[in-house]
């Protein structure tokens, strides 16, 4: 568990908007380096992967790096790499064939036409931030109110949590994901989170809605287990929630401090597809995929990477490499889009882009709608950026209109 | 300009279909693309070429005379 003095990991190091120096002093080097990530304070030497084109490749081939191996290497002395129990369904952490077994019986759950069918739904979530906003006056924090409250809600739509149960689911989950508590505490809500889940998917299996759990139960009931189906829910919490806040709450912030660009995108809706897939690239907010375990010995950007090895892929560094576009430390809204890696790559792609570009598009464009006079309601040094978190955000962004 | 998709391969991101959405589809039963045109007008060339250089998965590949771009 990180504790709140321990240095901050190398790789989620930032500047503003910008990968921090001491990263890029070590994209410079190569696209492959080896490092320590958290130096001093015990971590252990891997590989990290800077260059766009190597990502792809890490990312790109489960058979040489495997992210199920984690387990193996790390807990085999202790339960003979058995899946601790907390990891059961989260997908990111299953190699093939276990991963494709599971991932097949997602992926239509998660088709564009799928997602907006949510579309009114988050449309109307949104709509209820900005009155929240309105309501809290000059000056408004905007992450608190807007870009840290809107995808918990979603998630729940998206789950088919009821309405009156959503405070409390949330409030469980938060409490649970908190890396910043005491390990007692987090026990005892994740416990607690635990049975509200179980209890909807008992409630599912005996009466499936034409939501995500109830499809899955109607069309695949009997080849998830309950514990599956619980831990695909809490997949879906920890992707979801910091990496949209993190998103919405950033991008907020590079709209409001390029008036120009913000300009070109409310005056046309059309230009919003683009400009979402910009951000994407140039925000970067999730600061790795999980890790990868090389298989077997394989060269990969000159340097050569031994069984075992730990590879860490960073996809900030990734998506501004100047092999991928011109200019990459520019944010153009009107690019051409480039084939970022803010959603990864390969097998492990996230499942739900398709939503987080809906929720995005949805959110971006209701905020410039509502208040088209919005700016910061400070000097933008004292923003306050969130640094320790699986994606990077702001933790306050007060704002006027 | 030939389209080939590999079903295997595809992580269902829809991207395809998004950008495309004349010449690639997303089947509502596994969530994977599904080829609508696998000889695209020459029109659309430079669109399925972005298409192919975006998808996540690799699944997308071209032949055939303008499948490299000028
Ligand atoms: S872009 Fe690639 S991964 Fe996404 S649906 Fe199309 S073929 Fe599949």
């Amino acid at each position: 568990m990180p504790h709140e003095s321990a240095p901050v990991p190398l790789h989620t190091r930032r500047t503003h908007f910008d990968p921090a120096d001491d990263l890029r002093r070590l994209a410079a080097d190569g696209p492959v380096t080896r490092v320590s990530l958290a130096p001093g304070a015990g971590g252990e030497p891997l590989w990290l992967v800077t260059g766009h084109e190597e990502v792809r490749r890490v990312l790109g081939d489960h058979t040489r790096f495997s992210t199920r191996r984690r387990f193996g290497s790390r807990r085999a002395a202790e339960d003979d790499g058995e899946r601790p129990d907390e990891g059961v369904g989260l997908l990111m952490d299953y190699d093939p064939p276990e991963h494709t077994r599971l991932r097949k019986m997602l992926t239509p759950e998660f088709t564009v036409r799928r997602m907006r069918r949510l579309q009114p739904r988050i449309e109307a979530i949104v709509a209820e931030r900005l009155d929240a906003v309105e309501r809290a006056g000059h000056p408004a924090d905007l992450a608190e109110l807007f870009a840290s409250a809107i995808p918990g809600p979603v998630l729940c739509e998206l789950i088919g949590v009821p309405r009156d149960d959503r405070d409390d689911f949330l409030r469980r989950c938060h409490a649970h994901l908190a890396t910043g508590r005491g390990r007692q505490e987090r026990t005892a809500a994740g416990s607690a989170f635990t049975r509200y889940l179980a209890a909807l998917v008992a409630r599912q299996r005996k009466n499936p809605d034409d939501g995500f759990l109830g499809m899955l139960v109607r069309d695949h009931g009997s080849e998830f287990t309950d514990k599956e189906l619980r831990g695909i829910c809490v997949l879906l919490m920890l992707a979801g929630l910091d990496n949209i806040s993190g998103m919405l709450g950033l991008g907020a912030l590079a709209l409001l401090e390029n008036p120009d660009q913000l300009a070109l995108v409310r005056d046309d809706p059309a230009a919003l597809d683009r400009a979402v897939e910009e951000l994407l690239r140039y925000l970067s907010v999730p600061h790795a995929p999980t890790p990868r375990t090389a298989v077997e010995d394989t060269t990969l950007g000159g340097r050569l990477i031994r069984a075992g090895d730990t590879v860490v892929c960073s996809i900030p560094l990734a998506n501004r490499d100047p092999h991928l576009t011109a200019e990459p430390d520019r944010l153009d809204l009107a690019r051409d889009p480039v084939p970022h890696v803010a959603f990864g790559h390969g097998i492990h792609h996230c499942i739900g882009a398709a939503l987080a570009r809906m929720e995005l598009r949805i959110a971006y464009t209701a905020l410039l709608r509502r208040f088209p006079g919005l700016r910061l309601a400070v000097p933008v040094q004292d923003v306050a950026f969130r640094v320790r978190s699986t994606a990077y955000g702001v933790e306050r962004l007060p704002v006027t209109w | 300009m030939e389209v080939h998709v590999d079903r295997g391969r595809c992580a269902g991101s829809g991207l395809c279909m998004s950008y495309v959405p004349a010449v690639f589809d997303q089947s509502d039963d596994d969530g994977k693309v599904l080829l609508k045109a696998a000889r695209p007008a020459s029109g659309a060339a430079a669109a399925v070429r972005g298409a192919a250089a975006r998808c996540p998965a690799g699944a997308i590949t071209l032949s055939g005379g303008d499948a490299r771009g000028r």
